[in-house]
């Protein structure tokens, strides 16, 4: 799979980035040179291997249903850039 | 049912419909933290470091979450996948702070199943359930504190969502409207999201299409979100639908696109394109492992699940004589079928199926009352008609009877013996008030038996009116007939 010009505006656009018009060039040719790099390994012979559904191989372990968290409100609002009442405050983002 | 089509000069066309439910799980704690769920704290009180997508914070899965989902999969008579996965679907918007929401993909705790609906015609008809997966609820944007900016609370940021996806299989407004009260009505009895789509509990995406009335092709479809009443999305699909067929009938294209209902006009309004909004780039989460259900656990998850609508409706029409359509209406909600089988213990169920319906309802509506909170327990009900089936009290007297009940909360029974409303049934008695009337009106009598006729309902009222309205109306009927030869 190779990365065109139009396909760098998308992701840009997805991932909320502005990317200036003179960094798409560059920015084009280092997501091939990442594909490239990642798609070496096709080169490895998976014929006889199962596909690996995750690292972890242990069974998920799951959470008593306790409030145990939360109650925070100062902490969770420290590293915003912006806040007031007590809420996030961000620019208007309305769809 | 009735076929729902819409006819225009140029033409008939069929509505195609299939509806997305997010429904809220009912559980103390989120689904992937442990702050607490609970409505209307202040903002930002119940945010974990997870829910607010700080670095390096793991998400763990809530196993009431897993609890909830599965009994509602076996309300939807689904099948219950042993083995499913997260995923991470990804998008940016500010109430959404880790950049994706854990849902599940390819793999759905629930599959296939179907739920029943009851139309106004009497009909069933039955909804296929294509999946239901659970996952994140985002947090919650206020835009209209500041002109320039959005407020953003996350309290809701990860409370435990169920999402529901039925087969396009509604035709008609009223199928959709059918299918969300039955749906809001098997969650409640479960227990397993409350189902209030006021307050935002349960919320409606429908993506509907028209088509050529005979033709099975189906047509690009207009997604509308966030419809939030059961009226509302019965009007965003006849008014989309509307506008879809004038769109193609102008010779117009319909592109596959997301629409916003409009509850001020009943119509729906463009939003954006299909083709440029959704591109999650899911892939699997890498946080949680794959979820594993033993047989076991599914079976003791059965085991449990109370009886649900349908059971109770057919065990209300076979066992205990009432019509389907009062055991419908009696059975859509818990707390109405649980009362009725209160007080219909030890009774005629179908009379107290149509004191229920009748004058109690009537009664609550008056008086602005929940069930709940209502003068006139279930016991006394089941007492009122025992009273008029043992023949103690006319329906007439129970009327009254009930409008003392109504405002005095008293037992019936004490209420006819403190009153001396007892029906008399002695014959003996009913003939002296009969003997009485007829001595007092001679006209009436020989003009009755001159061949007026008529004149024999307001000798009936005369002995009613004499006996205070304690008189069997069957006795004296018969002995006035006698009487009069």
């Amino acid at each position: 799979m190779a990365i065109d010009t139009n396909m760098v505006k998308k992701i840009a656009f997805l991932s909320r980035l502005r990317v200036s018009e003179d960094k798409i060039a560059d920015t084009e040719k280092e997501f091939n040179n990442i594909l490239k790099w990642i798609e070496q390994l096709k080169d490895v012979d998976t014929a006889n291997v199962e596909p690996l559904e995750s690292v972890n191989e242990e069974a998920l372990r799951l959470r008593e249903d306790v409030v145990d968290d939360g109650n925070q409100r100062d902490a969770v609002l420290a590293n915003a850039p912006d806040a007031e009442y007590g809420y996030f405050v961000v620019p208007k983002v309305v769809e | 049912m009735a076929e729902y089509v819409i006819e225009t000069p140029k033409g008939k066309w069929e509505v195609v419909c299939g509806l997305e439910i997010h429904c809220q799980i009912i559980s103390k704690s989120k689904i992937y933290s442990g702050a607490s769920t609970e409505f209307g704290a202040d903002p930002n009180e119940h945010v974990s470091f997870v829910d607010a997508g700080m670095p390096g914070m793991l998400p763990t899965l809530n196993e009431e979450c897993v609890h909830q989902a599965v009994k509602t999969g076996i309300g939807l008579r689904a099948k219950i996948n042993k083995y499913s996965n997260f995923a991470r679907k990804n998008y940016f918007y500010a109430d959404l702070p880790q950049g994706y929401q854990i849902t599940q993909f390819a793999y759905p705790i629930v599959g296939e199943g179907e739920v029943l609906i009851d139309l106004a015609d009497g009909s069933e008809k039955s909804i296929g359930i294509e999946r239901m997966h659970i996952e994140q609820d985002a947090g919650k944007s206020i835009h209209d504190i500041d002109p320039k900016k959005s407020f953003i609370d996350l309290n809701r940021a990860g409370v435990g969502l169920m999402e529901i996806v039925t087969k396009p299989d509604f035709r008609a407004p009223e199928e959709a409207g059918a299918f969300l009260k039955k749906l809001r009505s098997i969650l409640r009895y479960l227990g397993t999201c409350n189902g209030n789509m006021d307050e935002g509990s349960m919320r409606c995406d429908a993506s509907i299409s028209v088509r050529p009335l005979g033709s099975s092709k189906l047509r690009a479809r207009a997604e509308v979100k966030n419809v939030n009443s059961v009226k509302f999305v019965m009007q965003a699909i006849e008014s989309e639908a509307k506008r879809q067929v004038a769109l193609y009938e102008a010779g117009e294209t319909m592109p596959q696109q997301t629409r916003h209902f409009d509850p001020s006009t009943g119509g729906t309004k463009f939003l954006r394109l299909k083709e440029f909004s959704d591109d999650y780039r899911y892939f699997p989460e890498p946080d949680l492992a794959p979820l594993m259900l033993s047989d076991e656990y599914i079976q003791s998850v059965k085991d449990e699940i109370p009886e649900l609508p349908d059971e109770k409706k057919e065990r209300f029409v076979k066992e205990m004589g009432l019509t389907p359509y009062d055991a419908i209406v009696i059975c859509e909600n818990k707390e109405t079928a649980a009362f009725f089988e209160k007080a219909a213990a030890g009774h005629d169920a179908k009379k107290v199926a149509n004191w229920l319906m009748g004058d109690f309802f009537a009664m609550l509506n008056e008086k602005k009352l929940e069930l709940k909170d209502s003068p006139v327990s279930a016991e006394n009900l089941g007492r009122l008609v025992e009273l008029v089936s043992q023949n103690v009290i006319n329906g007439k007297t129970a009327k009254d009877v009930f409008a003392i009940m109504a405002e005095t909360g008293e037992n019936p029974e004490k209420i006819v013996e403190e009153k001396g409303l007892k029906q008399v049934t002695d014959t003996s008695a009913i003939e002296a008030v009969i003997d009485e009337v007829l001595a007092s009106a001679p006209e009436n009598v020989a003009a009755y038996k001159g061949g007026k006729q008529g004149l024999f309902g307001w000798f009936v009222g005369q002995v009613m009116k004499a006996s205070k309205g304690k008189a069997n109306p069957v006795i004296v009927n018969q002995m006035l007939k006698d009487k009069l030869g």
